[in-house]
């Protein structure tokens, strides 16, 4: 295949960017978009000018490092993949592929396609833990019987990879499927419990700090999960919220 | 409790039961309109009412016109808030591929229906307030349906009608099921609100528009 990439360029986090034009030639339908990006930045190099720079690092779907607004989508086209997933099969021959960075106040611009995404990291330290003594004694979390519908459930909200696709696709950049999530997976077990209250609280809070927008339920950010998480766990962040502000 | 209203989630709790008290209204207003189209008295009696009744006069009726202020203010302020949200816009942003149009622009058939409002209230509500508390007339129990009538026999009204609740509809279809999310009510009864969201977005503004048009033409 051959290919026109409007690929956005920036140098750093204080310089202005622009979309650059590339052409790719002889790109296979079974690599990853990834690939074809190491392609592009092999020739580049060749070239000697400046590879694009991205984030990347496991290449298997599960660490959630890369990113990348793909023809208008994140992680591209394909659905339930992050972009390393994404294969060429996906686009034809002659087409224009728009690639570029995660865009949201809260995830400013390191340098072409690379965003900083430690707003997530933050909101989590807020509370996205439990704290449990693990000097060597700690109950065998497999012995506290929990309903297997809530053990799903938590799972899933758990097998969120932040990634950032969420505020990405949403329209008010809002990070609320990544944070109900993250509330989500302990809301639903008994070990998340003791600190829910504070959680959900401090969770929200930092989002809010971090200048995430509004979440306004287009479910955009559910479509464009890599992970398929629900807008329920968003109903249920709600939920915990308004209960933990009532308490106090 | 304090300061929930400076929270993103409070923020939209607060939008949606304005929305939800918006919408309980405005199945009662199409209530007592429908009435009109059959029985005259009947629709005289509710309006009546309705126009005389000191609870809704001077309790519903400030709330209501309270909850329309705060649920056109607080969606114009979260609309300027998320768009501070994303200071560069993507070149290229495919938003069809995940979310209804209806979903995306809110902001926009709410301010057509805003704009509505303004008419519409400075038509019906205003000359109400005036025969009743500034200039007031002799009570006359039976001049709702000619004044109703009268009202749907300019096209330009009935036409202002037809597009305001189409957008109204538009508005309805995302708003319905997005006020039941933000409230936290995504469970298994989620799939049978949304045939009602359906039922009821695309069918009450559909029964006013009827409402216009056949008093526009019946007459």
């Amino acid at each position: 295949m051959n290919l026109t990439l409007k690929i956005w360029r920036q140098k750093n986090a204080n310089a202005k960017g622009k979309m650059v034009d590339y052409q790719i030639s002889n790109v296979s339908p079974d690599m990853s978009f990834l690939e074809m990006l190491d392609v592009l930045n092999t020739e580049l190099i060749e070239k000697g000018e400046e590879p694009v720079s991205f984030d990347h690092d496991c290449r298997e779907g599960i660490c959630g490092s890369c990113s990348l607004y793909i023809n208008g989508e994140a992680h591209g086209p394909d659905r339930l993949v992050t972009t390393c997933q994404l294969h060429m099969r996906k686009f034809k021959d002659g087409d224009t592929i728009y690639i570029e960075p995660w865009r949201a106040k809260a995830f400013p611009v390191i340098k072409d396609l690379i965003v900083d995404r430690s707003a997530f990291d933050r909101v989590q330290h807020a509370g996205g833990f439990i704290s449990v003594n693990t000097s060597g004694n700690t109950q065998d979390a497999n012995a506290i019987p929990i309903e297997k519908a809530n053990a799903d459930k938590a799972f899933d909200a758990a097998t969120c990879i932040g990634c950032g696709a969420c505020v990405a696709s949403c329209k008010n950049s809002s990070a609320m499927l990544f944070v109900s999530a993250k509330v989500s997976q302990f809301a639903l077990l008994p070990q998340g419990q003791v600190e829910a209250t504070d959680r959900v609280m401090n969770m929200v809070n930092q989002m809010d700090a971090e200048g995430f927008g509004n979440c306004t339920n287009t479910g955009a950010c559910e479509v464009e999960c890599p992970k398929g998480i629900s807008l329920e766990n968003i109903a249920r962040m709600n939920r915990e919220y308004l209960k933990a502000s009532f308490k106090g | 409790m304090s300061g929930i209203l400076n929270s993103s989630i409070g923020r939209k709790f607060a939008m949606a039961l304005s929305a939800l008290f918006l919408m309980v209204f405005l199945l009662q207003h199409f209530a007592i309109n429908i009435l009109s189209v059959f029985s005259e008295n009947a629709f005289n009696e509710a309006s009546h009412f309705m126009g005389t009744f000191w609870a809704v006069q001077f309790i519903l009726q400030p709330i209501l016109i309270l909850g329309i202020i705060f649920h056109f203010t607080m969606g114009i302020i979260l609309e300027i808030q998320n768009r501070k949200a994303r200071k560069v816009s993507y070149a290229k942003n495919n938003g069809s591929a995940n979310s209804s149009w209806m979903s995306r622009n809110m902001i926009w058939t709410g301010l057509i229906i805003e704009g509505f409002l303004v008419v519409h209230m400075a038509n019906i509500w205003w000359h109400e307030m005036m025969v009743k508390y500034i200039d007031p007339q002799p009570v006359d129990a039976t001049r709702y349906y000619e004044e109703l009538v009268e009202h749907f026999q300019s096209p330009v009204i009935v036409g202002i009608y037809v597009v305001a609740f189409v957008f109204l509809a538009l508005h309805l279809m995302h708003g319905f099921n997005s006020a039941f999310q933000s409230i936290g009510a995504n469970n298994k009864y989620t799939k049978a609100l949304k045939g009602i969201s359906k039922v009821y977005s695309i069918g009450i503004p559909a029964g006013f528009v009827f409402i216009a048009l056949y008093h526009h033409f019946a007459h």
